[in-house]
């Protein structure tokens, strides 16, 4: 390809040969649980959700970095996929139906979501699609919050219990695995088996942008008059990255009610659509990498805050003046502002970027 | 080449087109022929991008037949319009500023399926526009104003449109890079595409045309070879400066 010829230099920090680079970071994603083990369960479970947010922000870049399509109630879909597992596999309606059905499930009911958002918002840009995608966000949260009465779907506030874990042949991976003596936890199968979700995603995106599909919502995003004048249909290509995006956003959900095995709408929140927002802008939106390393930056900040930021007052002052909560809030928009000053398009910009970068300082 | 009496490819019967409440285009005639280079001309606001637009079906109309190679296209969206063979290059480019001028090229071949055809085409475009090969990797929104006007022009050719839309291909270049454009637009059109150009610079437009089309407020107010539009005294002091030239003269 030609395109790949450009050899846009990085900056040195990153300028990792790409042949070391790529081994050392499938070594890292397969040993992180161990070392994470070492040092005490709960950081296990931080990796498994930073790999849920990952593949949400996988999905949310498809739409937002892609496409160009600035959408606020992504959460939505991450909400119907949790929704979908926690109905077709649980006591609440006494059905328990196997993963492999359930999960494509999720994903096809958050794609058509995705559809049913994107129909009524073809002709919207900017500002005026971010306020009717955040609507739509809400709508979704305060249904699964009041479809309660009069026939009881939701459970409503009180949320769904005793979801099913993910089995995937016969192995149920809520329990312990005893291999050859050696104990595997819970937590550690889930992360492997989230990883793979996550590969599958990478691989799948990787080509998706190389492709003909790819290029249109490159052509929409710098210029919809344009890409039509170029014979592009850009209803279809919108369409199908609100539904594609949708469709990771439904993944993640399902996972996400097996994993932790209770959903209520207190999860799916208007802050959560901005959370995984600031992952993809924090990490280089439009660049795989960087939205990948947004996205475990900030599942990993607050529990680094609430094990260190304590203590760590407790030791200084005696008592605890900045709750984690707040603190984490705080940190946030700080990161958020630097990063609009020193690095506007990412911690990993996009690659066109640099382009531009290198013109400037040329 | 071009006989008069070749039946036009293009033809535009009572089009009107209204953006809300207001009717910017109300009711005009237009043809294009194989090989023919046509021009619109006309103060600001008087339709002529609206028209551009509507024809490639960017802009729907309110009124009036649009066909091409003998169909109703009217009804049509935009991408089905470019498969036939109707490609517009918008106003003030639209090129993809986010990508390499090799993927604005490939994205030009976006309807295309025939590899071969579309690597031959590349080679068209490379020999037309030189300077567009020169810069196939560089992202093009990093390319001067005359470059991405050429980058513009060889995606839209790589569609391999048989009537080109042209809209205000000049607008902001150096005159030295616009005479340049033209020559491009010129080539074109001896390779048997119809040209329908809008410009501003009416002289040069005038110039190079064979028929001119002129437009004030959304209709054409007059028609004719662009030799006899260049020597009508209401067009040269409408459009030309001419009136202003003599009140400094005075």
């Amino acid at each position: 390809m030609t395109t790949n010829s450009t050899a846009l230099p990085l900056p040195a920090s990153f300028a990792l040969d790409r042949r070391i680079q790529r081994p050392l970071v499938i070594l890292l994603a397969l040993a992180a649980p161990l070392v994470a083990l070492s040092m005490g369960k709960s950081w296990v479970r931080v990796l498994d959700f930073a790999l849920l947010y990952v593949l949400l922000a996988i999905g949310l870049n498809l739409v937002v970095g892609f496409a160009g399509l600035l959408d606020l109630g992504y959460i939505a879909f991450y909400a119907v996929g949790a929704y979908t597992w926690a109905f077709l596999a649980s006591p609440h309606f006494g059905i328990h139906l196997p993963f492999w059905i359930v999960l494509p499930l999720g994903a096809a009911f958050a794609a058509l979501a995705g559809i049913a958002l994107g129909f009524p918002t073809l002709r919207l840009r900017g500002d005026y699609l971010a306020i009717v995608t955040l609507g739509f966000g809400e709508i979704i949260r305060i249904f699964m919050n009041n479809l309660n009465q009069p026939i009881n779907i939701t459970n409503g506030p009180q949320g769904i219990d005793s979801i099913d874990p993910l089995t995937i042949a016969g192995l149920d991976l809520s329990k312990d695995l005893d291999l050859f003596g050696f104990q595997i936890p819970s937590l550690t199968l889930y992360y492997y088996a989230f990883l793979a979700c996550v590969v599958a995603a990478i691989i799948l995106v990787r080509r998706l942008q190389i492709s003909r599909i790819g290029r249109a919502w490159a052509a929409i995003r710098d210029d919809e008059l344009a890409a039509k004048a170029i014979g592009i249909d850009t209803r279809m290509m919108k369409l199908l990255a609100f539904g594609l995006g949708a469709t990771f956003g439904g993944v993640s959900g399902g996972l996400f009610a097996a994993f932790q095995g209770f959903v209520s709408p207190e999860s799916f929140s208007l802050m959560e659509s901005i959370v995984v927002l600031t992952m993809i802008v924090l990490g280089g939106m439009g660049n795989l990498a960087g939205v990948i390393v947004g996205a475990i930056m900030l599942t990993a900040l607050p529990e680094l805050l609430r094990h260190f930021a304590v203590p760590m007052q407790m030791a200084l002052f005696g008592k605890t003046l900045l709750d984690p909560e707040v603190l984490r809030m705080l940190l946030l928009s700080l990161a958020m502002i630097v990063m609009m000053l020193v690095r506007p398009a990412g911690l990993l910009p996009a690659r066109t970027r640099y382009a531009h970068r290198d013109r400037r300082n040329a | 080449m071009r006989t008069e009496n070749t039946t036009p490819i293009l033809e535009v019967r009572g089009l009107k087109v209204a953006y809300g409440g207001i009717q910017a285009v109300k009711g005009i005639d237009l043809q294009v022929r194989e090989g023919e280079l046509v021009s619109l001309i006309g103060a600001n606001g008087a339709g002529k991008t609206t028209t551009l637009n509507t024809l490639a079906g960017v802009v729907p109309h309110n009124g009036g037949e649009i066909r091409y190679a003998g169909q109703d296209v009217g009804k049509l969206p935009s991408h089905l319009r470019l498969r036939k063979g109707l490609a517009l290059v918008p106003e003030g480019r639209g090129i993809f500023t986010r990508l390499t001028v090799a993927e604005n090229l490939q994205t030009g071949a976006y309807t295309r399926r025939d590899t071969d055809g579309i690597a031959a085409d590349m080679e068209k475009v490379f020999t037309l526009l030189p300077r567009v090969k020169e810069r196939l990797n560089q992202v093009a929104g990093t390319l001067s104003g005359g470059e991405q006007q050429m980058v513009a022009i060889g995606r839209a050719l790589l569609s391999r449109p048989q009537v080109l839309l042209l809209d205000e291909p000049s607008m902001g270049l150096a005159p030295l890079v616009v005479e340049k454009i033209f020559e491009v637009i010129h080539s074109i059109t001896r390779e048997g595409m119809g040209v329908l150009l809008v410009e501003q610079n009416a002289n040069l437009a005038l110039e190079v045309s064979e028929r001119a089309y002129v437009m004030e407020g959304g209709l054409v107010t007059l028609e004719g070879t662009g030799k006899a539009l260049l020597d009508d005294p209401k067009v040269r002091s409408a459009y030309l400066g001419e009136e202003i030239d003599q009140g400094l003269a005075a």
